[in-house]
């Protein structure tokens, strides 16, 4: 891999993970309200999967998305202002954290319940092989998501009619508090393919490389019209399922294997009803970010220089997109109306 | 004796004490077990009663709700949980088509001791998927009775008799009241669990209202008696049935109504209620009913226009005024 395209994934991981506890900041100062699932943990797969697709690919995700959304190109003022749920938020204040949309960049939203990413996702599929078009369209959903009915019904027809669809699985262990052996016979969720015959593969999602290869070979077997494919990233979250769940249901024994994997995990060790501050997760030690910037020093590919100013620059994004984000209108009623009637063309109904 | 409790620690209550009575009581849902419940209701159960009677499901609405109607079918009491009225949409077929259904298609064989718990409603910015009423769609289904309890009391007391009820009961809660407080009475003895209560008495205007809109209009008529306006706030508890009686007992008395809902007020619960009363009471009434409900939107996640899409004490008020035409 080329060493820009690794810099790239690097800075966007730490544009994430600074984002991302600047937002929990906000919401505990009353800016954002509502649900905010948080991405802290989980950066490597959607960079990983995201710079390994093309801007004409189509991307379906979840309520857990502004990592996606920006690393996709939405600007982290546009994110952060619908966060704020202001008028120059991507989705104009209307949806929030959890519906994020950016047409222009082929970001087809952020779906808050569960299992809707698949249908949707294959619809978009099947447009782009029915037009007969070189795109492919990523889905993704989380473990929890793999036991609503859609999955199986969605997975089935895409195999069925070969629709270009990369279905990506953030294998995060948590269906909000219950494990993944409490709710999945089968917790190998890439094994799940096979009764559909696409292919699957588990990769190491607090890996970016090992996610970016994954997808990059995905989506060229998906581009030689060979029909759907599945992957499985193994990840974490180190925060609890969103701002509204302080995650202390954990168990130790799990907690203290991750802490082997990953030692980050050390501050949300079960006794703490909190959440850890970024300088415990700083002092924690190596995760999926200090990962791969310790697999670039080896490679003489990044200076302690280069690092500082590439966090300076993040933290900077991040000041400017609160501040672009506060500066920004309310959206008022009529706003809303002109939304709920964005397709009836100047029609007069009655 | 009467205690102060939480909406939610009522409800939760309610369970301990089924449970603890009849073994064929058994909960399932997401995080109900371990996890104690979203919003706290099955606290300290999956510890007490273990996890055949409190069963953390998958996220499979569909099929967790149809389990429900299935073991209801042999006689079981199971009170399915689904975590909010919006993913209720996901467990349609089971409600509408079984639940509903079985019953009646087998020509009265089975017993359908079915509840199906969840809060609906207006939270707080929780954007356009998850801020939905969807009770009007319920109500538009024979073999289906809806509670709506408002209070703790209430709580308490219909959901111990949706349990012990044999007929499949949609109860809906809300999310704003599950940490409203109110005083309990666990001794006293429940009303028909669809009878209608008088919260309130004046002769001005008849309020009816139900869930989290009967505290508003409670806010609403005090405010409206500092002016001289006096009115009469009636809690249906239930939506279908609904207490008609004790509707139009009061609205002969007042000869005006008003009806507030938080959902939307086309086709919505409004409608039916203006409509059956406006039949029974017509000649009662010295002005047409008035329906006050929620904007004609999906709610919005800016917290200003939120706020702007379901009634306010102020805009209850402002209606009852002019129904009173003052
Ligand atoms: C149909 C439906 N049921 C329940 C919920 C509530 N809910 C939101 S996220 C979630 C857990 C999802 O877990 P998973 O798919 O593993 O994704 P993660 O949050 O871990 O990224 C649940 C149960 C929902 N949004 N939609
Ligand atoms: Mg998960």
């Amino acid at each position: 891999m080329d060493r820009e395209t690794q810099l790239a994934m690097l800075r966007d991981m730490l544009l994430a993970r600074a984002f991302e506890e600047r937002a929990a900041e906000e919401y505990t100062k009353g800016n954002i309200a509502g649900f905010l699932h948080l991405y802290p943990g989980e950066e490597a797969v959607a960079v990983g999967v995201l710079h390994a697709a093309e801007p004409s690919d189509y991307i379906v995700s979840t309520y857990r998305e502004h990592v996606h959304a920006m690393v996709r190109g939405i600007p982290p003022r546009r994110v952060m202002a619908e966060l704020f749920g202001r008028r120059h938020g991507c989705s104009r204040g209307m949806g929030g954290s959890m519906h994020l949309f950016d047409r222009e960049r082929r970001f087809m939203g952020g779906y808050a319940i569960v299992g809707e990413t698949y249908p949707v996702a294959i619809g978009i599929g099947y447009a782009v092989a029915m037009r007969g078009l070189p795109e492919a369209v990523i889905c993704f959903f989380g473990d929890g998501a793999v036991n609503q009915g859609t999955f199986h019904e969605s997975l089935n027809m895409a195999a069925l009619w070969r629709l270009p669809v990369l279905f990506v699985c953030e294998n995060n262990r948590y269906q909000i508090g219950t494990e993944i052996h409490r709710h999945s016979a089968v917790a190998e969720v890439y094994k799940r393919a096979c009764a559909h015959r696409i292919p699957a593969r588990r990769v190491d999602g607090m890996d970016v490389m090992a996610v970016y290869q994954a997808t990059a070979e995905a989506l060229g077997e998906i581009r030689s019209e060979t029909g759907p494919r599945l992957i499985e990233c193994e990840t974490y979250r180190y925060r609890g399922h969103s701002m509204a769940d302080p995650g202390t249901y954990r168990p130790k024994v799990e907690v203290q294997a991750y802490e082997r994997k990953d030692p980050i995990t050390v501050a949300i060790a079960e006794t703490l009803p909190r959440y850890p501050t970024p300088e415990e997760i700083a002092a924690a030690g190596p995760d999926a970010i200090e990962g791969l910037i310790g697999a670039m020093n080896d490679a003489g590919r990044l200076t302690a220089a280069q690092l500082d100013a590439l966090k300076a620059e993040v933290t900077q994004v991040v000041e400017d997109a609160v501040a672009f984000a506060a500066a920004s209108p309310e959206p008022t009623l009529a706003d809303a109306q002109a939304a709920l009637d964005c397709n009836r063309n100047g029609e007069v109904l009655i | 004796m009467a205690e102060e409790m939480l909406y939610w620690q009522a409800l939760n209550r309610a369970l301990d004490a089924e449970m603890a009575l009849d073994e064929s009581v058994f909960i399932l849902g997401e995080d109900v077990g371990l996890y104690g419940g979203s919003y706290r209701v099955t606290e300290g159960l999956y510890a007490r009663y273990g996890e055949w009677r409190v069963r953390d499901t998958p996220i499979s609405e569909g099929s967790f709700t149809g389990l429900g109607v299935g073991a209801a079918l042999v006689g079981m009491r199971p009170v399915v949980e689904i975590m909010t009225i919006n993913f209720s949409l996901l467990a349609l077929d089971a409600i509408v088509n079984m639940a509903a259904k079985v019953p009646f298609m087998s020509g009265g064989q089975f017993p359908m001791a079915l509840v199906i718990r969840m809060p609906g409603g207006v939270a707080k910015q929780l954007a356009a998927q998850h801020s939905q009423r969807l009770e009007q769609m319920y109500m538009n289904v024979p073999g289906l009775r809806i509670a709506v309890p408002a209070t703790s009391q209430d709580a308490w007391w219909q959901l111990r008799q949706a349990i012990r009820s044999d007929e499949p009961i949609v109860f809906i809660e809300h999310e704003l009241l599950y940490f409203s407080k109110g005083p309990v009475d666990l001794e006293a003895e429940a009303p028909p669990m669809h009878r209608a209560r008088v919260h309130r008495q004046g002769r001005d205007l008849t309020i009816v209202a139900y869930s989290r809109m009967l505290d508003l209009s409670l806010r609403a008529a005090a405010q409206l008696a500092e002016e001289g306006i006096e009115a009469t706030v009636i809690d249906l508890r239930s939506l279908r049935p609904i207490d008609w009686d004790t509707c139009v007992a009061s609205v002969e008395q007042t000869h005006r109504l008003l009806v507030v809902e938080e959902d939307s007020r086309f086709a919505g619960s409004g409608a039916e209620i203006a409509a059956e009363l406006a039949e029974r009471c017509f000649y009662h009434l010295d002005v047409p009913p008035a329906r006050l409900g929620g904007r004609e939107l999906p709610t919005p996640y800016n917290g200003t226009s939120e706020a702007q899409c379901i009634p306010r004490p102020s805009d209850i008020v402002a209606a009852a005024r002019r129904l009173c035409g003052t």
